[in-house]
């Protein structure tokens, strides 16, 4: 399984290579007022130096070299317009860790809530609860998040008296975003864990259960949750990623310093670098996060194995 | 309530069973009776939706939401002692509570198909002594025993490596023999097969239906076989009881119902085995279909499709005649007043012995 495993990392790495590879290209065709923050006050003599100075001028091959060969040093260069002259490895290290934060609870609540509400509604599937959490999950699926974001930022400040800016020191700034963020996926998780319960439960291995005598408490429990569960294994990295990427919008609502809005923020303000740096870094995550989630399957089913050629399934 | 004789196990009585199916209901068993006796292995054949699972279902409170017990008893030896405390009706439990006294301590099930009737993903092993767990107050090490010992019964070779497997590392045959190790790790007294091996290839089928068999003479278990594959119940039945649109309609020993056969189904049930065809002629089949469970039917369900109907079958459901004691049938051929019809050419040459 670990040769597995190193291959599989190996050919990520090549993913990784192509992705930023063509990012870069791409980013060297725009206009070259990215680099400069004060670009309108420039004559076009200073413009040329300056980008001399900076390297932009050298052939293309060049320039992808030196992009690599900083990125080993752990160098993936300064912001010329966002925040003009800082280090990008600095800004992240303020942002990154906020993000991860918001998304990890966010991961952790949506497990705890969306888990029970899946199995309660096959518990009583075809009766009120089930309805209720139908209709829960329909609304969350099919009206825009932006929708009930505002809700509760509304409701949230206004009628139950919640802190609207987010600080980090203080606990009950969270509890509005994390919930915002947690939302989409406790339907998700709910809406999957009930399908794939009231599959289980129709298969022979549960009947055969029950003809042996386990009464439905633990049939439920043991035997048809258990492997209900397995499927969802596998999405839960990649839904944390795309919590911690996706999470635009909610940052900006409660102004929270996170990496979620700063691709669309440099981008519209052309910041090259930082747009580089970002590229790389989400598409790290997400190949991470399909690699975990396909190693955390190994763990919880055994038919699954890396090992052998062709499995024997 | 009817005094059970001693060494019935199980009797039933006039079971009605129905299910409601997009607002329409349907007449799946109709009245069926049958007294199931201690030790002997009993084949229930029919076609495919003439309820035989239904049948046996009933006997574990298995049937699915929509169907429900209309009318009718179903009596249970709960031990052998033979006295008449110990007979509880099993068309009156309701509760989860009073099934499990009975699931799998008493009712144990084999059922089809043994690839889906294991859970994929907990060892051969844990699946064993959570089963033997479940019934008996012993500690994990002493289920593992157990657990050991079963494969040991069922013929599975290194039952230690083979504990720590996963299904899918078995092959059908094996997994249909944990199956079957599992259905004994109740200590059951009675053993349904619901076609134990039409999942399975013939040279498996053989070895399993021999399992089953010693099992059966080594543990003094009663079977209950259902099947449509008359081969089976050749080699493996004490007693056939023949099910047609959702009642027994002839029932008595293997030998009864193989050579001496009185109702027109179980002739034409024998007449199609391809073993009594003659070259060159097409095989013989029933014309017709079975009729639609949402109507009433009138008189002798299989009357429209019987060449030697009488009138009064299309108008009341026969009673049950006896040919002998132990051979009842379900025919207006066999009163006095009918007439004598000469059973079909290939029934006549089963009979003769010549194949």
């Amino acid at each position: 399984m670990s040769s597995y495993i190193v291959k599989r990392v190996l050919r990520s790495f090549v993913t990784l290579f192509l992705v930023c590879t063509i990012v870069f290209c791409l980013l060297r065709l725009m206009p070259v007022e990215g680099y400069f923050p004060n670009f309108d006050k420039m004559t076009p003599e200073q413009v040329q130096h300056q980008l001399e100075i900076k390297g932009l001028t050298d052939p293309l091959p060049t320039q992808l070299g030196r992009f690599y060969n900083n990125l080993l040093h752990g160098d993936l260069g300064n912001s010329s317009r966002y925040r003009p002259g800082i280090e990008i490895t600095e800004i992240l290290a303020d942002k990154v860790p906020i993000s991860m934060l918001l998304g990890t609870i966010s991961l952790v609540i949506s497990l705890v809530l969306g888990l029970p509400l899946g199995r309660l509604m096959t518990r009583y599937k075809g009766r009120i609860p089930d309805h209720i959490g139908t209709a829960f999950i329909v609304v969350i699926q099919a009206v825009p998040a932006v929708v009930y974001y505002l809700f509760i930022q509304m409701y949230g400040t206004s009628l139950m008296g919640l802190p609207l800016l987010f600080s980090r020191d203080n606990l009950a700034t969270y509890i509005l975003p994390v919930f915002s963020l947690s939302l989409g996926n406790i339907a998700y998780y709910a809406m999957w864990l009930r399908r794939y319960m009231v599959d289980e439960s129709n298969k022979d291995y549960v009947k055969l259960a029950v003809a042996k005598g386990v009464n439905s408490k633990e049939l439920m429990r043991k035997q048809i949750f258990r492997n209900a569960v397995v499927p969802l294994v596998q999405y839960i990295p990649t839904s944390f990623v795309l919590t911690v990427v996706g999470s635009i919008y909610v940052e900006s609502l409660y102004s929270i310093p996170g990496m979620g809005g700063l691709l669309v923020k440099c981008i519209q303000s052309q910041d090259n670098t930082i747009v580089q740096a970002l590229v790389l870094i989400y598409s790290a995550l997400s190949i991470i996060g399909l690699i975990l989630g396909d190693i955390l399957m190994t763990f919880v089913d055994p038919r699954i194995t890396f090992g052998k050629k062709g499995g024997s399934r | 309530m009817e005094k059970m004789n001693k060494d019935t196990i199980l009797s039933v009585e006039d079971l009605q069973v129905k299910f409601t199916l997009r607002g329409a209901v349907l007449n799946v068993l109709r009245g069926i009776s049958l007294d199931i006796h201690k030790g002997e292995s009993i084949a229930i054949v029919g076609e495919s939706g003439s309820g035989k699972s239904v049948f046996t279902k009933t006997f574990l409170g298995m049937l699915d939401s929509n169907g429900y017990i209309d009318n009718g008893t179903i009596r249970f030896r709960m031990d052998d002692s033979g006295s008449d405390e110990s007979i509880v009706d099993l068309s009156r439990f309701k509760t989860e509570k009073e099934w499990l006294t009975v699931r799998g301590k008493q009712i144990a099930m084999v059922m089809q198909d043994p690839m889906t009737s294991l859970n994929p993903l907990k060892t051969i092993g844990r699946q064993l002594e959570e089963t033997v767990m479940l019934h008996h107050d012993v500690t994990k090490a002493q289920a593992h025993e157990r657990a050991v010992q079963l494969l040991t019964d069922v013929g599975i070779n290194e039952p230690e490596r083979r504990c720590k497997q996963y299904p899918h590392e078995f092959s059908g045959g094996m997994r249909q023999r944990v199956v079957i190790a599992i259905a004994l790790a109740c200590d059951p007294r009675v053993l349904i097969c619901d076609e134990p091996t039409t999942a399975l290839d013939v040279t498996i089928q053989a070895q399993i239906l021999q399992l089953i068999r010693d099992l059966q003479k080594k543990l003094n278990l009663t079977t209950i076989y259902i099947t449509h594959d008359l081969g089976v119940v050749a080699n493996v039945a004490d007693r056939i009881a023949v099910m047609y649109a959702g009642d027994i309609i002839e029932v008595g020993g293997v030998n009864e119902i193989f050579y001496d056969p009185r109702h027109p189904y179980t002739w034409a049930l024998l007449s199609s085995l391809p073993q009594l065809g003659i070259k060159g002629q097409d095989l013989y089949s029933i014309v017709g279909t079975p009729p639609n469970l949402q109507l009433e039917i009138k008189g002798d369900a299989f009357a429209p499709r019987n060449p030697y109907a009488l009138n009064i079958d299309f108008v009341k459901r026969p009673p049950f005649f006896d040919v002998t004691p132990t051979h009842k049938v379900r025919t207006w051929l066999m009163d006095p007043r009918a007439p004598k019809l000469e059973p079909p050419e290939a029934v006549k040459r089963l009979a003769e012995g010549r194949l």
